[in-house]
């Protein structure tokens, strides 16, 4: 059910852990559901200098956190800002439906941790992004 | 850590190899001896008599008698005939079914259409924190419309095996029929049914070594049934469609094998599941037994561990060349978490880590061994990158019974 390129960022996630001090912070999930994932971004002259998460979930939750990890370090804000849960699946060369909904929420805990970010640095907000 | 391609089949809830003995059985049945079982001539006669040997001992290791059986296509079938066969021929008797929270869903989702489409009540009776249902619970919900009483043998995710004799005791004395599934209890306790005290007793093959594809409904003469399946006229109307004969030699001959040296495979298995909690339970902190301490399938080890999510355990232990399921929400096929661990009251995100590990005839002490070495490694590197790991933290959820007896209260 899963890819080959799910299962291998499953067994070998990337940018594991946590950022002492982070720029920015974000939470999504419920344990209760079986899906809780957090994300801590260093930023530097507007692009994620390092990321870290931490998941506790399935092989899906955990393979999406490591792909989104990989997509954003050291992108721009604005890049980072604009990645979506659809496209970490297709990266991973896609993901069971039943997975889309519950498991993928790499990127929207991403986008917790960067209006973390925004709230402290307001100035730092994409203007295209600004509410 | 494992540098060894050691490969290690941990899940017989889920299903079983065939026995090459059971396979040799079935042999003849395929290309010489293809029969249908309702022809007059020779090779139909033969096919017959072989369906007719084969009915026999399946009788025998139940106790029953051999116009008592029905061969059906898979323990989903069996249930599903017991419990809508039941209930629709007993609409002028009643509306009303007494059943668990924790059966198989084979029983559960029959149970809900019967109530949905055809009125039936159901009453879902509660178990306890070790997944036992009270047999007095049962007497309390039988009423004057009850018409079908069904309560799982031993549960397929935990273990735990249900006072069957007492409450089949109960249903007797007020009249109403008794279905047990038995599909994870075979091979592994009596399933004599006067022992039992049950009108109707499903089976399926494809858990004791015969394939998939093949089952069995027990059902006492004098039991209130009407066909699922109509058509021919087969299995005494009970049950209409050309017999698998080959299948149904190889149902037999597993579940005769597999009753025969019950008590030394059950001796061995209990041994090597004792030292798999009792390895778990020592080696690994806050982990919860699931399911009851000592009243459960010789077979069947099941835990839940705070802070590793099911699907991951399993997918680390699949790459450790361990076979072993979960019922985690992420694990199964289910919108929601286990809902038989909901039922025994397990802590929502506790029951998202539960493993499960089943063992069976070709199981040795070093394939527990192996386990044993592997899965504190991987729970450990779970809970590193898992946010909500906080060592001791189970004891606050489970009251303080982290080395785990669910009958804690």
């Amino acid at each position: 059910m899963y890819t080959d390129l799910v299962i291998e960022h499953f067994y070998n996630p990337r940018n594991v852990g946590i950022i002492e001090n982070p720029d920015g912070y974000g939470k999504v999930g419920s344990p209760v559901c079986g899906d809780l994932m957090e994300v801590y971004v260093k930023v530097s002259n507007g692009h994620i200098a390092d990321v870290k998460f931490r998941t506790f979930g399935c092989g899906a939750a955990i393979a999406s956190a490591s792909m989104a990890s990989e997509m954003v370090k050291g992108q721009p804000l604005e890049v980072a800002g604009h990645l979506t849960d659809e496209q970490v699946a297709v990266a991973l060369g896609g993901l069971p439906e039943a997975k889309m909904h519950c498991s993928n929420l790499a990127a929207t805990a991403l986008h917790a941790a960067l209006e973390n970010y925004y709230e402290e640095h307001p100035e730092a907000r994409p203007s295209e992004q600004a509410e | 850590m494992s540098s060894d391609s050691r490969s290690v089949y941990m899940d017989h809830a889920a299903t079983t190899s065939v026995d090459p003995r059971v396979l040799e059985a079935m042999m003849p049945y395929f290309v010489q001896g293809y029969g249908n079982p309702s022809s007059l001539y020779r090779l139909g006669r033969a096919a017959g008599k072989a369906m007719d040997a084969a009915r026999v001992k399946v009788a025998e290791v139940l106790g029953a008698r051999p116009t008592e059986i029905v061969f059906t296509s898979c323990g989903t079938e069996s249930d599903n005939l017991a419990l809508r066969g039941t209930a629709l021929a007993s609409r002028s008797r009643g509306n009303h079914i007494v059943t668990t929270s924790v059966e198989h869903h084979a029983v559960g989702n029959t149970c809900a259409q019967l109530s949905r489409e055809f009125g039936f009540e159901v009453t879902y009776l509660p178990v306890d924190s070790a997944g036992t249902v009270n047999p007095d619970d049962v007497g309390r919900a039988i009423t004057g419309r009850t018409v079908l009483v069904s309560v799982m043998y031993a549960n397929n995710e935990v273990g735990t095996i249900e006072p069957i004799a007492e409450i089949g005791k109960i249903a007797r004395e007020r009249g109403v029929p008794f279905h047990t599934d038995a599909v994870q209890a075979a091979g592994s306790v009596s399933l004599r049914v006067n022992d039992l005290n049950v009108d109707m007793l499903s089976l399926s093959g494809h858990k004791f070594y015969a394939p998939k594809g093949v089952g069995v409904l027990y059902v006492r003469e004098g039991t209130p049934l009407q066909p699922v399946q109509t058509g021919g006229g087969q299995e005494r109307l009970m049950r209409a469609g050309t017999e698998n004969v080959p299948y149904i030699v190889g149902l037999a001959a597993a579940l005769e094998l597999a009753h025969a040296g019950l008590s030394a495979e059950v001796e061995r298995l209990c041994s090597l599941r004792d030292k798999l909690i009792g390895g778990i339970l020592g080696s690994i902190p806050d982990v919860h037994l699931t399911g009851h301490p000592t009243l459960r399938l010789p077979n069947s080890a099941s835990f839940a561990f705070w802070g590793a999510e099911g699907e991951s355990l399993v997918l680390h232990l699949d790459l450790a060349g361990v076979a072993a399921s979960s019922g985690s929400a992420c694990a199964s096929r289910e919108e929601g978490p286990s809902h038989v661990l909901e039922a025994m009251g397990l802590d929502a995100t506790l029951a998202q880590g539960s493993l499960r590990l089943t063992l069976g005839r070709e199981n040795t002490e070093q394939d527990v061994d192996y386990v044993l070495s592997v899965l504190p490694g991987i729970v450990r590197k779970l809970r590193a990158m898992s946010p909500i790991y906080v060592p001791d933290a189970l004891r606050q959820v489970t009251g303080g019974s982290v080395r785990g007896t669910g009958a804690a209260e």
